[in-house]
């Protein structure tokens, strides 16, 4: 191999807590080239299948390497509506599928995807392109995240009018309230959302389909309804003293936050400012937490994590090229967070006065009894954190119920709604689900997936036959 | 009778190849000597001929004499006239009287008919005891007729003319009468000069069966024999030869295309002399004759044009003229003008033939099979494929010739001599003024000046018309840019594992649902690429003409060099307007979309309307094209149209008079182009593609080049991709392939193919012309009916030759992948279970053949009652590799692996490091149970040989079949240049064909070979599964292979044109299936093992291979991905990122492939297996084998096109008597015990075992083969490859040794022969020293004989050979390491060698040393010559000035005399100051770098 693996750079920690701005060093195009480079063109490019979305990594890495860049645009948002929000915020399975990471780092695939799209927005390639005619057709899409947006897109973009329903103030869901700005600015959001409303997508925000217009009304209005409501519920800790102040969740945490960043509110309704902060959750919503309260400025900040600490290898049963459970470190834990392992919280301490003064851990080990995993907790391994502010980031259960009752649309056993991969139908005939509402919490890139795919089969239901693309089968299977 | 078409066996697949030959008085006198001798050469023949099952029945042999008067006068009841004033034959008849009555009727009918006289009919006697089971159930009734002339003044000319249309009435007749027995019908010959005796015979019962033979009265001048070898055993007595006019060692390549321009040709037909008749007597050839019998029918016919039988010859068979700067201009004329008239019929062919005045011979371009002769000083000559046929004293010898490539020579027995080549030919081509002819009517399309390209105006947009015709991403990426930039078919590695075309989901373009025919066996596929100046790829337009007429008007043609035309070069076709006998007419090639599958089949009706009215108008080249496709009008595939046209004009008689031109945007690959030929094309243009180019330049995707340039380098791939295409068939011109069909359908159906592709094989039906045009509906609705969806690709993305998730399936991806690598690494048999049932699952995703079938007729019985898994891997074996095309680490792993278990893993042609044979102090063992020997012989030795359980010879690769292959010289590293007994950084060429196996009688003879090198090991011969294959199997029993294995089309391979990877060969479903059945329906099945390989990925694989008749499977790709390869398919560039396919070293340290992944995945396959056996009621293999009733299609697959499929040709049982065996129960008689080595072994023991000097004579006869095989086997044995101390064992032989005398002898052995050698001399050669030369008592100049056949020291890696004479063809072909000194050789010298010396104190032939990449020659070339023959551009060709290169020619030159008494060499040394500058040292310039890289690097390390 000429060259070896090279990753965009960070802005010194020291800097970079000082505000909420990303801080990534973009790679100069030599670079990039370079890197493109690396990728082998292989006979069976298993990047590409682990990428949830069928990225045609290996073609626009050449195409990268070629120095055709608008080539590149082309064929990456053949597949993925927004490689600038995939391209920072995706963990980036293909690269753990790459060939070249058998035994050596494998290719920047993430970092190229993130370039392409950059420099296609800077080029002005990306601009809107509104069907040249319209179908007569109406869908409404609940939800506005990854999943709703790319599933909005697609359909417009087969002549549907396309009407996207927010409860909040914006569109984009977790991507605009759970994401710190300093992950995703918010900016690349705005961006992409004109584009979409410039392309005919009708946005209504601020209203609830559940709530402010009944599901049932709703489904009366338009000829197709996709739900893509996102797997809201929250996982809480039903412990004693999670009812005290300082206990907070950490999606009400982050949404606050980003919310004084956009300027919406003046300053973060919760802060850690000053404060002993722990984090429960070793998650990218934990590192969310983490980032943002050193942003804050807090004393310190622990992260709790109730798995053993991973190794950085790949373990023995997840062997290449299938997605590891492997020790990460993210950029927030760089940041100054301590972390611990194994650990289980069993009860939080307060005041009188009701608020968090801390709270009590015992080590678990984990045994594989009867083919299963079962926790134990280690004897006389407890111990008394002190804490003023304790953030759950411990994901989330399912999807919130509400619509899919009025709708009447059946739920599997976690809540979320049931609907085949085959055709994302529900029960209820015109109705369909995406993303996390159906799949239960998962990734960016399977959000847009699967709003990429409800879209081919929503067309179909309204047309007979669609056009839209499909990712055919391939993705390689968790293990 | 014929066996009929039944299951996948088509009875028109059967080959022949031969021994012939003649023998006749110089002076013609008659004797009755003259019998017996021809007889004596048949018996010597024998071994070139093949005994079916029953022991006895031979494949036919024949004898051809002169009409023997007065025998006849005496014994015949009735009066004869004066000899040459009536007619005779030997007639077959019926055996049943009542058909033979009939029979008989017809025949005088006709003969009345012709006013000619029935002088009567003698019943001729034969012991119908004579011939073996087999052949009494096809034994005619024999009668002779006698016919006199009309009346007393009839010329012999009329009479021989009417003889000729009576005798093809009457066969017409019975052919057509529907007679039960009408098989048995033939008429041998009816000539008032010679007469045929022949039969479905054994060469020594020929005179025990025709009784006539023994009477001391029968006398004759000349007698011509043949022996016979055919492939199949259902041999007729027919077609036993010789033949009317001839007979003939090969095969005609050509034939189907040769027939099928003969039919053409017969529309053309008009003669004064036949008048009306000439219509009775269509078709000239006769439907179900050999390829032998066609030409016979066709020579006769061109004989009654006038044309003398020599002319016919060099019509039929012409020299390798159209690069032969070195011929003369008459001749030269005489071939161009032949050529726009007749297409070479081309294929190894040795062609003895006579019309009782002059008998001769002549030799096809590529001088294929061997021809010598000997003249005595007593008056005969003897001409045969062996020398030493007919024992000739020493003194009596007057000459010992050879027939060159392309070279005739004749005995004109009137004037007593022998009449030579040139003076035939320059008679014959001075009889008209052919040069004035041509250049006054051919037209060459280069010299027609450019003119002002039209525009076409309205075309749909290039990207729709990309989408319309089924352009991707990859094929303009990875096949035409690569095409335009390099002018080089681009390289893939790995086999295939995407659906044939008939089970893919995508629309597949029409030529995907063809396979290209290759050779393998029975004719040798070419190399044109060394031997480029025997091929041609130009090709002729315009009217044929009236073959009676010796006309200028036959070469009133437009000639084009490489058909494969710009649009530029169309445009001046279609504007020439010059002459007028080039009209042009443009037809459309569309069809209304809308009108669908009706739209599709009308505009196919109109077009082949149109094209005859166009002929009726006097057009004669016609463009078809499929400008213009629109919303509204859909492409026709071209090839539909092309062959529909072709066929359909031929049916209507017209098909003669115009030549097709395609103008189409679909052909891109090779393939399609190839396809179009071989259907009628004339030429073609690939508009879209030079559009394409045109884009890409635009674009910036190709860089540095012109458009002119692309475009032309673009026309000249495909152009040398089509060369490859007909070369693996063994064709050297387009101007034959053109319209030859070569091809067999997979997945159309019979009604479809009958009507548009007539007389190409289909055998599993499939999709019709309504799935068809359903395939354009959906790439036109791609193209023109959808909406635009934005941020969408223009184009589909391809995936046909890497995976891509919305691409074509492919069994190995991602997934399947990773969890076989996961099953084995972790020993997890249930991930084993998972992967398995991905690849075996192909109820939605059909991939295969045999994922159509389902296992049924279920009988469970308890697993454990099944034969554990330890007995079945024994079974089981790993694919030919070779080390340097995998790494050592790779190759070694699965070797250790297999013998672990007990399987075989195989060394792949590469050699092997003799360090492996011996197993290492941890008890593993890295020897390759299997040793391969393939065209290369690479690392081939006795010591090699001697340590193989089993050797295999790769007829074919299922990657490349009828390819050879190359290991550039920078990745031949000291150990591969070791392991392979070549120079480091020296590049090695295998060549296409195994220069030692030209047909099936030259196989049987290496197996012989082999066997005699290793008596222990089996020998097994890899075929690769296509239509005809079971009757190669049959001929590969009949040779005594003991085990054949037949390859899917879909393995893997180190590097391979993308085109060959694909679409040659087929599924080995089809080839198993067809062998077993063939081996079975012949009763060889239990003589032989059969073997199956190519993807087999799990154990339900391996069930249906065993089901279908396999007894034995190999993997290959599986276990690598078990190894660690992850399928990058970039194994052509040694940059194998784990380490499996490179040589790299920092690569290979990548490895972490174990023996125990291996044995893990064997060992899943086989419980799998067992798991099938048992719910199918198998406790054995052998049990299972063949047992096709426990399969049955899938019920349950809905798929429009795989609906149509017939599955039960595969599933057919043939009907055999009951006990018949149809697995493996006994072993071939080799007969080895037979060898002459045994006697000379049992006198040699002080030599071989106490290592003590000493000397032998002995006798040997050309029927003594392989001569020192045997005792170098013995060395090996014990000495390993050190072998004795030189000259530790000498023998003296006298006589003609057979062939391949020396072959793989071994050091400290020397071989004498005071006499003459045949072919294959020192074949392998491992160190023994050997020497030729004249006997005592031979008053012969030996530089002026030729002393040993073709092919010497083939492969040889050590050694000496002194040779006091002339060698034949080839001489020191691959040799890499003997020293040989020789007087004189034939053409393409020192073809492909790679080290050693070789010492040429004469002639040589054309194409001398191409390929040569190593070693050095010295050539004497006293009448400078030599650099007129010697035209390869890498060879340095220096002066003799080097004192080290003085001191080693002479020290040759001088061991030359001593070993033979050289005359030639005694002057040359006695003059040697004078003689030294007349050499000319040979030096390949990537040798003379090696050495120089090597004494570096030898330097470096000393420092």
């Amino acid at each position: 191999m000429e060259f070896d693996r090279v990753v965009e750079s960070y802005i010194p920690v020291e800097e970079r807590i000082k505000n909420y701005q990303e801080f990534t060093q973009p790679l100069p195009e030599s670079a990039l080239k370079d890197q493109g480079a690396r990728c082998m063109n292989c006979g069976i490019p298993f990047c590409h299948s682990g990428c949830p979305l069928g990225n045609l990594i290996p073609d626009f890495n050449d195409a990268v390497y070629q120095g055709k860049w608008e080539k590149a645009a082309k064929i990456l948002h053949a597949t993925n509506n927004f490689p600038e929000f995939t391209g920072r915020l995706c963990p980036a399975p293909c690269e753990e599928a790459c060939v070249l990471g058998i035994n050596e780092n494998p290719v920047s695939i993430e970092n190229i995807e993130k370039s392409i799209a950059e420099t296609a927005w800077a080029k002005g390639w990306i601009k809107p392109e509104p069907p040249q005619s319209r179908t007569g057709k109406t869908v409404a899409v609940v939800g506005s995240g990854p999943a709703g947006l790319a599933a909005a897109q697609q359909l417009n973009r087969a002549g549907h009018q396309v009407t996207v329903f927010e409860r909040d103030s914006k569109a984009g869901g977790l991507l605009r309230f759970g994401i710190p700005d300093f992950k995703l600015d918010k900016s690349v959001i705005d961006r992409r959302i004109e584009v979409l409303i410039a392309e005919g997508i009708e946005f209504k925000t601020n209203v609830e389909i559940g709530v402010d217009i009944d599901a049932l009304t709703l489904k009366s209005q338009y000829d197709a309804v996709v739900l893509c409501g996102g797997a809201a519920v929250r996982r809480g800790l039903t412990i004693p003293g999670a009812q005290l102040n300082g206990v907070i969740q950490a999606m009400d945490f982050l949404k606050g936050n980003n919310k004084s960043v956009s300027g919406e509110l003046n300053t973060p309704p919760i802060s850690a400012k000053g404060k002993h902060v722990i984090v429960i959750g070793g998650g990218d919503t934990g590192s969310d937490c983490i980032g943002t309260s050193i942003r804050h400025g807090a004393l310190s900040v622990s992260n709790f994590e109730i798995m053993p600490q991973g190794t950085p290898e790949r373990p023995a049963h997840q062997p290449w090229p299938f997605y590891p459970m492997r020790l990460k470190t993210s950029t927030s834990h760089k940041e100054g967070a301590e972390r611990f392992f194994s650990i289980s919280t069993k009860e939080f301490t307060g005041d009188a006065q009701g608020n968090l003064t801390g709270l009590k851990t015992v080590q678990v080990a984990w045994e594989q009894i009867n083919g299963s995993m079962i926790l134990k907790e280690v004897p006389g391994s407890e111990k008394i954190w002190k804490a003023d502010l304790v953030l759950l980031a411990m994901g989330f259960t399912g999807s919130e119920t509400k619509v899919a009752e009025q709708l009447g649309v059946t739920l599997d056993s976690r809540t979320n709604v049931q609907a085949s991969e085959e055709d994302y139908k529900t029960n209820i005939s015109g109705v369909f689900a995406a993303g996390d509402q159906r799949r239960g919490q998962s990734l960016i890139v399977w959000a847009i997936s699967e709003g990429r795919q409800a879209a081919h089969y929503v067309d179909t239901y309204l047309m007979g036959s669609s056009c839209l693309p499909l990712k055919e089968a391939g993705d390689l299977p968790r293990v | 009778m014929p066996l009929v078409q039944q299951g996948l066996y088509h009875p028109e697949y059967e080959h022949d190849n031969c021994g012939a030959g003649f023998i006749c008085s110089l002076e013609g006198k008659k004797s009755n000597d003259i019998i017996h001798k021809a007889l004596e050469i048949l018996e010597k023949l024998e071994h070139r001929g093949a005994v079916s099952a029953d022991g006895k029945t031979g494949d036919g042999a024949g004898i051809l004499i002169d009409i023997p008067h007065q025998f006849f006068a005496d014994v015949c009841p009735f009066a004869l006239p004066e000899p040459g004033q009536y007619a005779v034959a030997n007639v077959f008849l019926p055996q049943k009287e009542n058909q033979r009555s009939f029979c008989i009727e017809v025949v005088e009918k006709h003969l009345k008919g012709q006013g000619l006289h029935l002088l009567g009919w003698r019943n001729v006697p034969v012991n119908r005891s004579v011939p073996g089971r087999i052949a009494a159930e096809t034994e005619p009734f024999i009668q002779q007729l006698f016919v006199g002339k009309a009346d007393e003044n009839q010329s012999i000319s009329s009479f021989n003319l009417q003889l000729y249309i009576a005798r093809k009435k009457a066969e017409h007749e019975i052919i057509n009468s529907k007679l039960s027995q009408l098989g048995f019908f033939y008429i041998p010959s009816l000539s008032t000069k010679i007469i045929i005796f022949k039969g479905l015979l054994m060469p020594e019962d020929i005179s025990l069966y025709y009784k006539d033979l023994q009477d001391s009265r029968v006398v004759t001048r000349l007698a011509l024999v043949h022996q016979r070898f055919s492939t199949n055993t259902f041999p007729t007595w027919d077609l036993a030869q010789p033949f009317r006019y001839m007979c003939h060692n090969g095969e005609i390549n050509t034939l189907r295309g040769n027939l099928a321009r003969m039919r053409s040709r017969e529309e053309l037909m008009k003669s004064d002399l036949f008048g009306p008749d000439i219509k009775a007597i269509l078709p000239i050839v006769l439907p179900g004759k050999s390829d032998s019998a066609s030409m016979d029918m066709v020579v006769e016919l061109l004989l009654m044009t006038g044309r003398s039988l020599p002319e016919v010859m060099m019509i039929l068979v012409p020299e390798a003229w159209e690069k032969n700067d070195q011929m003369s201009s008459t001749k030269r004329a005489f071939y161009e003008f032949h050529s726009c008239m007749m297409e070479p019929w081309d294929g190894p062919a040795s062609i003895p033939f006579t019309d009782g005045n002059y008998i001769g011979a002549v030799l096809d371009r590529n001088g294929l099979r061997p021809s010598r002769y000997s003249v005595t000083k007593d008056g005969y000559v003897i001409m045969s494929s062996e020398t030493g046929v007919v024992d000739i004293a020493p003194e009596n010898v007057a000459m010992h010739g050879r027939l060159e490539p392309g070279k005739m020579f004749l005995v004109n027995m009137e004037e007593g001599r022998i009449v030579n080549d040139e003076e035939i030919k320059e008679s014959i081509a001075q009889k008209h003024p052919y040069s004035q002819w041509v250049a006054e009517n051919l037209v060459h399309l280069r010299d027609i000046p450019y003119n002002d390209c039209p525009l076409f105006i309205g075309e749909s947009s290039l990207e729709k018309r990309k989408s319309v015709f089924g352009y991707t991403l990859e094929d303009i990426n990875s096949i035409l840019g690569p095409m335009g930039k390099s002018g080089y078919e681009p390289i893939g590695s790995m086999g295939t594992d995407t659906p044939i075309a008939v089970l893919s989901d995508r629309p597949q373009l029409l030529y995907n649902y063809f396979k290209q025919l290759f050779a393998q066996v029975t004719n040798p596929p070419l190399d044109g690429i060394r031997e480029e100046m025997i091929t041609d790829i130009s090709l002729t337009l315009g009217s044929d003409f009236n073959l009676f007429e010796v006309d200028p008007a036959h070469c009133r043609k437009l000639k084009i060099q490489n058909p494969v035309i710009s649009k530029e070069d169309l445009d001046k076709i279609k504007n020439y307007g010059e002459r007028p006998h080039f009209q042009v007419a443009n037809l459309s090639m569309r069809y209304p979309i809308a009108q669908g599958h009706n739209g599709l089949e009308n505009a196919l009706a109109q077009l082949l309307e149109d094209a005859e009215k166009a002929v009726d108008n006097g057009q004669n080249i016609i463009i078809l094209s499929d400008r213009y496709t629109n919303a509204e009008y859909a492409p026709i595939p071209a090839l539909l149209a092309t062959s529909y046209v072709n066929s359909g004009l031929q049916v209507r008689g017209k098909r003669s008079q115009l030549s097709l031109i395609v103008e189409s945007a679909e052909p891109r690959e090779v393939h399609h182009f190839a396809l179009l030929f071989g259907y009628g094309a004339s030429a073609i243009n690939p508009y879209l593609v030079n559009e394409i180019i045109a884009e890409q330049i635009e674009n910036g995707e190709l860089t540095g080049i012109t458009f002119e340039a692309a475009v032309e380098n673009y026309n000249k791939a495909v152009g040398k991709g089509i060369l490859k295409v007909m070369n693996k068939i063994g064709i050297s011109t387009l101007n034959s392939y053109r319209g030859s069909q070569l091809f067999e359908c997979i997945g159309l159906n019979t009604k479809t193919v009958d009507t548009y592709f007539p007389r190409t094989t289909t055998r599993i039906q499939g999709i019709g012309l309504y799935e068809i045009e359903k395939e354009i509906a959906k790439r036109h609705q791609n193209a023109f009916g959808t909406k635009e969806i934005s941020a969408s690709l223009d184009l589909e993305i391809g995936g046909e030759y890497r995976w891509r998730r919305d691409g074509e399936k492919h069994q190995f991806n991602p997934i399947t992948v990773a969890k076989l690598q996961k099953a084995v690494r972790n020993n997890e048999p249930n991930t084993y279970k998972e992967y398995a049932q991905l690849i075996n699952e192909q109820s939605k995703h059909l991939m295969t053949i045999r994922g159509l079938f389902e296992f049924s007729n279920f009988d469970p019985i308890p697993l454990e009652e099944v034969e554990p898994w330890t007995e079945i891997v024994k079974r089981f074996k790993t694919g030919a590799m070779s080390y340097g095309s995998i790494s050592k680490e790779a190759h070694e792993n699965l070797a250790i692996a297999m013998n672990r278990i007990g399987g075989k893993s195989n060394s792949g042609e590469g050699g092997e490091n003799p360090e492996r044979f011996y197993k290492t102090p941890e008890g593993d063992w890295k020897n390759s149970a299997i040793k391969q020997v393939a065209s290369g012989r690479f690392g081939v030795t006795s010591n090699y040989l001697t340590n193989a359980a089993e050797i295999q010879i790769k007829m074919a690769q299922g990657a490349k079949p009828g390819e050879g292959g190359q290991l550039p010289g920078p990745k031949v590293d000291p150990e591969i240049a070791k392991t392979r007994n070549s120079t480091p950084y020296v590049g090695l060429i295998s060549p296409p064909p195994h220069h030692d196996i030209y047909s099936i009688e030259d196989l049987s003879q290496l197996i012989y070979d082999l066997k005699s090198a290793n008596r222990e090991a089996r020998i097994n011969v890899k075929l690769v599964s296509e239509v005809g294959v079971g009757t190669v199997a049959a001929g590969v029993a009949k040779a005594k292979a003991d085990v054949v294995l037949i390859s899917g089309y879909d393995g893997g391979t180190g590097a391979s044109p993308l085109t060959s990877l694909k679409h040659a060969g087929l599924p080995w479903e089809l080839g198993v299936a067809e062998a077993q059945q063939t081996l079975v329906m012949n009763d060889l099945r239990n003589r032989i093992v059969l073997e199956c390989d190519g993807q087999l990925k799990t154990g339900r694989d391996v069930a249906i291979a065993c089901l279908l008749g396999a007894e034995e499977f190999g993997f290959a790709t599986a276990p690598l991905v078990a190894s660690g390869c992850i399928m990058m398919r970039v194994c052509h560039l040694n940059t194998c990122p784990v380490g499996v396919a490179t040589q790299n070293p920092e690569l290979r340290k990548k490895f972490k492939g174990q023996p125990e992944h291996v044995v893990n995945f064997m060992y899943f396959v086989a419980e799998e297996l067992r798991e099938i056996m048992a719910q199918l009621g198998f406790r054995t293999i052998n049990e299972m084998v063949g047992q096709v009733q426990k399969l049955d299609r899938k019920k349950v697959i809905h798929h429009y096109k795989a609906a149509g499929i017939d599955l039960s040709p595969i599933l057919h049982q043939v009907k055999v008597p009951h006990g018949t065996k149809v697995y493996n129960t006994q072993k071939q008689k080799h007969h080895i015990e037979e060898s002459i080595e045994f006697s000379i072994i049992e006198k040699a023991h002080p030599a071989l075992y106490r290592k003590e000097k000493m000397s032998l004579d002995f006798p040997i006869k050309n029927t003594d083969r392989a001569v020192g095989a045997i005792i170098s086997n013995e060395i090996s044995k014990n000495y390993g490859a050190q072998g004795l101390p030189d000259h530790t064992l000498k023998i003296n032989f006298t006589g003609a040794a057979g062939q391949s005398f020396g072959a793989f002898a071994t050091k400290g052995l020397t071989m004498v022969v005071n006499g003459t050698t045949n072919d294959y001399l020192g074949k392998g050669l491992s160190g023994a020293k050997l020497i030729v030369r004249i006997p005592e008592g031979s008053t012969l100049r030996p530089d002026q004989n030729v002393i040993t056949g073709n092919v010497a020291l083939y492969g040889a890696t050590s050694g000496e050979a002194y040779i006091n004479g002339k060698a034949g063809e080839r001489f020191c072909v691959r040799n890499s390491g003997a020293t040989a000194v020789v007087e004189g050789i034939g053409d393409h010298g020192l073809e492909y060698m790679t080290g050693g010396v070789a010492v040429i104190l004469g002639a040589v032939g054309r194409n001398f040393g191409a390929g040569m990449s190593g070693g050095i020659a010295y050539v004497y070339d006293p009448n400078n010559t030599f650099k007129g023959l010697c035209k390869e551009p890498g060879l340095n060709l220096w002066d003799v000035d080097q004192a080290e290169d003085k001191v080693q020619l002479k020290s040759l030159i001088e061991q030359h005399y001593n070993a033979t008494h050289s005359p030639l060499a005694q002057e040359i040394l006695e003059a040697w100051e004078y003689e030294l500058p007349k050499f000319i040292k040979v030096f390949p310039e990537e040798y003379r770098l090696a050495l120089k890289r090597i004494e570096e690097e030898t330097a470096a390390t000393q420092v």
